[in-house]
């Protein structure tokens, strides 16, 4: 019976050992807790602009947005980007998806569920992927 | 000596001057002090509300250190219209004083007429406390991002004024209707 439980009690250390060696994540050893200190990267503010890599990819954002309002008063990404000011301002408008709710039905006006613009589109950062991707579309 | 001089005494016209420097150094001391941050947000409704938005923007915290504060921008520089404008405030003393704006609820609720007053007062002066720092003769294009390019050349020669785009960038914004969704009861357009 010692024996048998000295044999479970070695067997559980050394498979829990080999398992932290085996798991390296990108965070380091740093406890979940804990916050990582960021890299210092900058906000590319324009003059480039990150092509789409595939047709169903959010566009990514080409300007800072720095004090960009998205509150519940106002959008101020709507203030250029909506239907109605991108002609003057010169930004994208935004998608005709944009205009669809849930069921697929077309509005005036954009859907309230594509408020949050920051969900899906980012400003572009010169930061390079963590993690390697072969994604093909 | 010319007669009237001597009438007065020639210590009395030393003295006047004295008090005149004394009332005058006084009064101009305690009125910038009116003009001071820490006098902006003794009282709660500004450090509740628009100081702490404030606190997020560019003219709060930025790469150069150069900070904006309350009165570099709702303050005028000039004598003249830094008197009128400090008159006016009276009434923001009697809106103190009645609890208009006592807790953020009531804040918000006026949020779309007390930005529209300000708004307007901006627009009225040509948006002068901004161009105190932000000189549009003084402006390179070449070191401006395309978009700030783009508008800023075609804006000013439309004759448009700052606070005319660049509104809420030290506050938050009021309710502004921008067709998303149903539309709101009461909005700026």
């Amino acid at each position: 019976m010692r024996l048998l439980l000295a044999l479970v009690l070695s067997l559980t250390f050394t498979l829990s050992f080999s398992q932290e060696e085996a798991v390296r994540p990108i965070r380091g050893k740093v406890p979940i807790p804990d916050t990582n200190p960021s890299d210092t990267y900058r906000m590319e503010r324009h003059d480039r602009t990150i092509r789409r890599a595939h047709k169903w990819q959010p566009p990514i954002i080409p300007h800072h947005i720095r004090g960009y309002q998205i509150t519940k008063n106002v959008n101020t990404c709507m203030t250029c980007h909506s239907k109605k000011a991108a002609p003057e301002s010169g930004a994208t408008p935004v998608g005709k998806s944009h205009y669809l709710d849930r069921e697929g039905k077309e509005h005036p006006n954009i859907s309230t569920r594509r408020y949050f613009c920051l969900q899906c589109h980012v400003p572009q950062f010169d930061a390079e992927p963590l993690v390697g991707n072969t994604y093909t579309p | 000596m010319k007669q009237w001089i001597k009438r007065v005494g020639p210590w009395t016209i030393v003295g006047l001057f004295a008090a005149g420097i004394i009332f005058w150094g006084g009064f101009n001391w305690s009125f910038e002090l009116t003009n001071t941050e820490p006098f902006c947000i003794s009282c709660h409704e500004m450090q509740e509300n628009v100081f702490k938005e404030y606190q997020h923007t560019v003219h709060y915290t930025n790469r150069s250190g150069v900070r904006a504060t309350c009165p570099d921008c709702h303050v005028p520089k000039e004598w003249g219209p830094k008197i009128v404008r400090k008159i006016r405030a009276s009434n923001e003393l009697w809106h103190k004083f009645v609890g208009s704006v006592e807790t953020p609820e009531k804040f918000q609720a006026k949020r779309l007429a007390l930005a529209e007053h300000e708004w307007a007062r901006m627009k009225a002066n040509d948006s002068q406390e901004c161009r105190n720092c932000h000189k549009f003769e003084y402006m390179d294009f070449s070191e401006q991002g395309r978009r700030a390019v783009r508008t800023h050349s075609s804006a000013f020669d439309e004759g448009k004024t700052c606070i005319e785009c660049h509104k809420g960038i030290a506050h938050q914004l009021p309710p502004i209707y921008q067709e998303i969704g149903a539309p709101r009861a009461v909005a700026a357009r």
